[in-house]
């Protein structure tokens, strides 16, 4: 009979992580991140805590991933570890064995609590190529409105929801003869993203984006339900 | 006038827009750890001043061919050269494609490298390493896509000399038509050669054009220029001759085999993907070449002879491989890797250095063999166990005497019986269908030796949860192997052979539950067999098929048959042959066969010898080629033809213990 393996010891420290997806590295889907992250943290020779059983993970969890194809300086996972280390340590050691465009911003020990539970909402940039002429009038429309129904096709096929209820923010300006789109987003079941509110923008204001926009997450943290500003989650 | 004028631009910026809308877009933006961006230029700083270019390419998707280690090694041999820029190149999904034929107000997007996305067009080599015949359609695709000229024949000096490599091209002769040249045998020294004649030419001004620099290249006798040799045949649709049409061009070219393996421990800067590919571990070959002396065999075929890396080499290639990718599985490559003369001490070693950490070790290909289980306990120290896969390939002892594969039925018993003491409870046995001389009865073995298997790892585990699963492929001959004058057997008559093994297994009440069985139709098997012993009039066909759309013919779901012989049909009408003729017809001692020119150092009399031995045993008799790394050599013709030897320790070395910096 084989013998269960050894039951690991639990993490003795958490750090929590801050990382951007940049330039060509924003098509890295949150899978291919998370493999890319798992080798950085070996060849980092980061004193991981393990989870226990016959195939050991590393202790790593992931919140609030960006969708695939956009970028990000706003992205957070928190690790536990096995060994107690200078925060400051890891974030040069993970910045060095990560490729660039996947870019460390920022360590600091976790505090307890959840980290996914202090990401209540995101703060984008969306940079469309549309007269912003054609945009002004479009994001009032949208603003004005109640619900604005939209329809997503998801894993469990196509599902119709409103993407009118989590925009705590939105407004347009000229950019480079595009349009730039300022949206600040509350997180939520069903979760709203940006691209379901160009979605709406469509449906309720006859905004047509040509080709394919570029979405940035700018940040990601709690919500000031009185001012809807976005608070940094590691500093509170 | 300044070189930077003619540096291609980046198609990326033309790319990015549009790849949201493809599927895995990761695939396509480079970027990998350890990856190499040079300078256009970079040449221009040397004594000679100019720059060698290539382009190489996996004819298949990024995620199988991202992992091959040949790509990977002349990768980085070419790169460690100030004046040569190597950069990658994989085979499109059809959406991609559809995307760049589409282009944009430029015009089409063409076929580009994922390292700085530039146009494969714009190098001077664009070398293709084909591990299966089944790329060829991927590399008319990829040079349609670069905007090369399908035909050797039409290209201008423009173009990139488009150069084969791998196993497949041991036989180019079907994709003779396309390509400007094929290089046999390891690559590591040829490629630099090659470089080097080019830049002599470019440091000339290019004289006499593309001619006369693949007529340098031919001379040399490395590399074949399908160009200089005229195929002659016969009115029975044989081979007549195959001679060279100008002088100083050889008769023969020779394969190309690198001599101490310790002084290339490549890669040494392993490619780590953002994607998910086939392989995600870090491989090491620890020897190349096998001479077991398996008949079907085409890679212990032409790799000889056998030449070990040393344990040393090894141990470091590892420790390195693991820090600079961050893979924490490694695995060990070779053609039959417990057959190492040090796998022990290097098992072990390794054990060692790597306890208590999650760093895993498997061992790929290996024989069927008691000693195999310490291996694997070693290997599973951490308490991973990866799957066990035996491979007896025949299913009755004549079937394996025939195929010179000596298991005895007593041997694999005895190895899954230490297997399954040792607490593995799942093995995998790997067959052929469609040997020489095979009878149903040859096939209907498989599953008595699958019952006898379960049976006793029933009985020496005393467990009922025991389960063992038997994958069958179809057997395809091969150039330069003692079965390349065997008759392929018909898909038709495969496909009955497993069907009826699968009834078989399934309608036994006591083991049929407990024996998966995995296999595929002989289709494809059929086009694999036209593919790797055709000759150049089976280029029609590979367009005519691509023409027709054909792409990814290693993907069952791309794959089509029908396409296939459709096409092969009208691309060989007139021409007196056909499928079958190229396929299910025994060849004559006296037949010259498409790649009787291109020399893998085997004695083609030693091979017919050993063709008729297999006959022999089919009917009874009892000879075995043993293999000659232990019994004095058998005269297969490899090392005096190729003035190599057989490199193998002991070296009497230990793997010592790693201080942690």
């Amino acid at each position: 009979m084989r013998d269960q393996p050894e039951q690991q010891a639990p993490p003795v420290q958490r750090l929590r992580i801050r990382y951007a997806k940049r330039g060509r590295l924003r098509f890295t889907s949150h899978r291919d991140f998370s493999r890319a992250f798992e080798r950085a943290i070996f060849r980092a020779r980061v004193p991981m805590a393990y989870s226990s059983g016959f195939n050991p993970h590393p202790r790593i969890s992931y919140a609030g991933a960006a969708p695939t194809g956009s970028a990000s300086e706003a992205e957070y996972l928190e690790i536990g570890l096995a060994e107690v280390q200078d925060p400051e340590v890891v974030r040069r050691a993970l910045e060095e064995s990560l490729p660039d465009g996947l870019d460390v911003v920022e360590v600091v020990e976790a505090p307890g609590g959840s980290l996914a539970d202090l990401l209540e909402a995101s703060h984008w940039l969306l940079d469309l190529d549309v007269a912003p002429e054609a945009a002004g009038p479009a994001v009032e429309t949208f603003l004005a409105a109640e619900t604005v129904p939209v329809q997503r096709m998801t894993k469990k096929g196509l599902r119709d929801f409103d993407c009118r209820a989590a925009v705590v923010a939105l407004a347009a300006e000229p950019r480079d003869g595009g349009t730039r789109l300022d949206l600040v987003l509350r997180h939520g079941v069903p979760s709203v993203r940006p691209d379901d509110v160009l979605a709406g923008l469509a449906s309720v204001g006859g905004l047509e984006v040509a080709g394919a926009p570029l979405l940035t997450r700018l940040a990601q943290g709690p919500l000031d339900p009185a001012t809807g500003e976005i608070g940094d989650p590691l500093h509170r | 006038m300044s070189a930077s004028a003619n540096v291609p631009e980046s198609v990326f910026p033309r790319l990015e827009p549009r790849l949201p809308s493809v599927s895995k877009p990761i695939q396509y933006v480079g970027g990998e750890l350890n990856s190499t961006v040079k300078d256009w230029d970079c040449g221009a700083v040397t004594p000679e001043g100019e720059t060698v270019r290539w382009a190489l390419m996996y004819p298949d998707a990024y995620e199988v061919g991202l992992p091959n280690q040949g790509v990977q090694i002349l990768y980085e041999v070419l790169n460690e050269r100030d004046w040569i820029v190597a950069e990658r190149t994989y085979a499109v999904w059809p959406d991609m494609e559809r995307v760049m034929r589409e282009g944009d107000a430029q015009g089409p997007i063409p076929q580009f490298t994922v390292d700085a996305h530039r146009p494969v067009r714009a190098f001077d080599l664009f070398g293709l390493s084909f591990s299966t015949e089944l790329g060829y359609t991927n590399m008319l695709n990829a040079l349609d896509l670069a905007g090369i000229p399908l035909h050797a024949a039409d290209r201008g000096d423009d173009d990139p000399i488009v150069l084969a490599g791998g196993h497949a091209a041991f036989n180019p002769e079907p994709i003779a038509d396309f390509v400007d040249a094929a290089v046999l045998g390891d690559g590591e020294e040829v490629v630099l050669a090659i470089s080097e004649v080019v830049r002599e030419w470019k440091v000339e001004g290019r004289p006499g054009g593309r001619d006369e620099v693949l007529r340098r290249l031919a001379v040399s006798g490395g590399v074949y220029v399908p160009r200089f040799y005229d195929v002659v045949y016969a009115e029975d649709g044989t081979i007549e001759a195959v001679v060279p049409n100008r002088p100083g061009i050889p008769f023969r070219v020779r394969k190309h085999t690198l001599m101490d393996l310790d002084a290339w421990p490549y890669p040494a800067k392993p490619l780590v993907p953002l994607a998910e590919t086939v392989h995600e571990r870090f491989s090491v070959e620890i020897f190349r070449g096998c001479t077991r002396g398996c008949r079907f065999c085409q890679a212990g075929m032409i790799t000889r002879p056998v030449r070990e890396r040393s344990i040393k080499t090894i141990g470091d290639m590892v420790e390195n491989g693991i820090r600079k990718s961050g893979f924490e599985e490694v695995g060990l490559l070779s053609l039959s890797s417990a057959d190492h003369t040090e796998i022990g001490d290097i098992a072990k070693g390794l054990g060692d250095r790597y306890e208590g950490s999650n760093v895993s070790l498997s061992l790929p290909s290996t024989r069927v063999d008691a000693f195999n289980i310490t291996l694997a306990n070693e290997f599973s120290r951490n308490g991973r166990r990866s799957g066990l896969t035996f491979a007896p390939e025949g299913g009755s002892e004549r079937m394996r005497r025939v195929i010179n594969k000596m298991v005895t039925e007593e041997d694999l018993v005895r190895t899954v019986a230490a297997a399954y003491s040792h607490g593995w409870r799942q093995v995998k046995l790997y067959f052929m269908c469609g040997l020489p001389t095979e009878t149903d009865e040859d096939v209907l073995a498989i599953a008595d030796l699958a019952k006898l298997v379960i049976a006793k790892g029933r009985e020496v585990s005393g467990r009922n949860d025991i389960r063992c699963t038997v994958s069958i492929g179809g057997f395809v001959p091969k150039p330069h192997t003692p079965f390349q004058w065997a008759a392929q057997l018909d898909h038709e008559t495969t496909d009955e052979r497993l069907k009826k093994l699968r009834d078989t297994v399934r309608d036994d009440k006591r083991f049929g539950r407990a024996i998966g069985f995995r296999y595929h139709d002989g289709k494809p098997g059929t086009i694999e067999g036209l593919l790797s012993r055709g000759d150049r009039r089976v280029g029609a066909v590979i367009e005519q098929v691509w023409r027709d759309g054909g792409r990814f013919d290693g993907w069952s779901e791309h794959f089509s048959y029908e396409r296939w012989v459709s096409s092969a049909d009208a691309a060989l009408a007139g021409t007196g042959v056909d499928l079958a003729w190229f396929t299910t017809r025994e060849r004559e001692y006296d037949e010259v066969l498409p790649w009787d020119h291109l020399d893998s150092g085997l004695d083609k009399d030693w091979l017919w010898a050993d063709w008729e031995d297999a006959l022999a045993a089919a009917d009874g008799s009892d000879v075995e080629v043993e293999d000659c790394r232990w019994t004095p050599c058998y005269d297969c013709g490899v090392c005096p033809e190729m003035g190599t030897e057989i490199q193998i320790g002991p070296t009497g070395q230990q793997l010592l213990p790693l201080s942690v910096v």
